[in-house]
């Protein structure tokens, strides 16, 4: 039996460390964000090309996910056609809340340079977007930087907070 | 959809126009030029009616009627040796000529030759499908009736190749508009939402250089930050410096684990370490 006192809350004292649920909850969303593979075109390279090695998303616990049902970000990497909408809003639709939306590229954001008949103008035409990222196509260290601005913006918010409409913050 | 009117001088408004001017071609030889383009014709002329023939750019070019087409591909295929489809579609001339000119592109693999088999459709007449005779013109023929509106016969599986099927109107027609008619503007709109949905999304933003400063729906200005739909227009937005770390390091670990960047309080060296 020990005979000197022991301060638990010293560093070095009981593994216990104080926190607050929001803190918490915040610290497992935002470090363990799955995105579902959403390649539309072009930007969808350098998509890929985050994921793989070199630039390593898993160390953000980004993993990427072939289903919406698993996944909590949707990265609409490149051209959004018209005919392709529909299916794009149904499987926002399927993803569980939370859920949030990079933008990725020119083309997600304004329709780019498709001035066209056929190209939505904007994804946020039909899903709400968290987070424009401006390129053509973005770097993998944009998409990187993006993401952790989607991180920043999910531990600032409260977790039990009901999602409010989407802009870049 | 607009009226069809000629657009032949749709981009020529200069100052000076040439009255004589003649769109170039290229030059036109003589099927007798080539002996294996020649033997070809004489075979097909006995099959079908041959309207008009020439060597343009080293290919055969052969008109015929339309209710031929079939059978002259037939031909050319099983007789001539033409084993190679490479491509078919149609091109719009309507506003001067009342129809469409339906091209087949054919190579034989054997004589290292390629012609060109063509035919004049009236704007609402069909022509009959070569899909028996080559298995590529599926998808061609499917792409031709969704870019053009030509209608073809015979053909296994008639629907739109490109577009959605509920599209209306064929893009590649010369009346077509290039940023679409009203259908084409609201189509995603219409469908997903619905009609009543147009007031709230609001049309189509299409000056892609257009940056609207005090528009606080859409974008935000890095550091100026704003919630969604502030009114920013008598200047009283924040300045919010980028910050690249969590405000005090992570506070889960304590501070000690990161150290706090900030970018305002951050050196620059001088010279490199």
């Amino acid at each position: 039996m020990a005979q000197h006192k022991v301060n638990y809350l010293q560093d070095g004292g009981a593994p216990i460390v104080l926190t607050t649920v929001d803190k918490i909850v915040n610290f497992g969303r935002s470090n363990s964000l799955w995105p579902m593979t959403y390649g539309l075109a072009c930007c969808a390279i350098e998509m890929m090309a985050s994921g793989a090695s070199r630039y390593d998303f898993d160390r953000f616990g980004t993993i990427f996910r072939a289903s919406p049902r698993q996944s909590d970000v949707i990265i609409v990497a490149g051209t959004l056609t018209k005919k392709h909408a529909e299916f794009m809003r149904r499987l926002y639709d399927q993803m569980p809340d939370p859920k949030w939306v990079i933008s990725m590229g020119s083309c997600a954001n304004t329709g780019g340079m498709f001035n066209t008949y056929a190209t939505v103008q904007g994804v946020d035409r039909i899903i709400p977007v968290d987070i424009y990222l401006p390129g053509c196509a973005p770097r993998p260290e944009t998409l990187q930087y993006a993401l952790m601005q989607l991180q920043q913006k999910i531990r600032r918010n409260p977790a039990s907070m009901r999602q409010k409409a989407k802009r870049l913050v | 959809m607009r009226q069809y009117t000629p657009k032949n001088d749709i981009q020529k408004k200069s100052y000076h126009t040439d009255r004589f001017y003649v769109a170039p071609t290229l030059a036109k030889e003589p099927v007798s030029n080539d002996s294996t383009f020649a033997s070809d014709l004489s075979s097909l002329s006995n099959v079908v009616e041959v309207k008009d023939a020439y060597i343009q750019a080293g290919h055969l070019v052969i008109y015929i009627n339309k209710e031929d087409n079939v059978s002259a591909i037939k031909h050319l295929k099983e007789i001539r040796a033409y084993n190679y489809m490479m491509e078919l579609s149609a091109i719009d001339y309507i506003a001067t000529q009342g129809g469409f000119e339906i091209f087949y592109e054919m190579l034989s693999m054997s004589k290292h030759k390629r012609l060109r088999v063509k035919c004049f459709v009236a704007k609402d007449d069909a022509i009959a499908s070569v899909e028996p005779l080559f298995r590529m013109a599926d998808w061609s023929e499917r792409e031709m009736f969704d870019m053009y509106g030509v209608t073809v016969k015979n053909h296994p599986y008639m629907k739109r190749l490109l577009m959605p099927d509920d599209w209306q109107g064929h893009p590649l027609l010369k009346t077509y508009p290039l940023i679409g008619d009203e259908a084409a503007q609201w189509y995603e709109v219409d469908k997903i939402f619905g009609k009543e949905a147009r007031d709230v999304i609001g049309p189509e933003l299409r000056d892609a250089a257009q940056v609207d400063r005090y528009d606080t729906q859409r974008f935000a200005r890095l550091g100026h930050e704003v919630p969604k739909g502030t009114d920013i227009t008598n200047g009283n937005e924040p300045d919010t410096p980028i910050r690249y770390q969590e405000e005090g390091g992570v506070k889960l670990f304590g501070k000690t684990l990161v150290t706090p960047f900030d970018e305002i309080e951050t050196k620059q060296l001088k010279e490199r370490k």
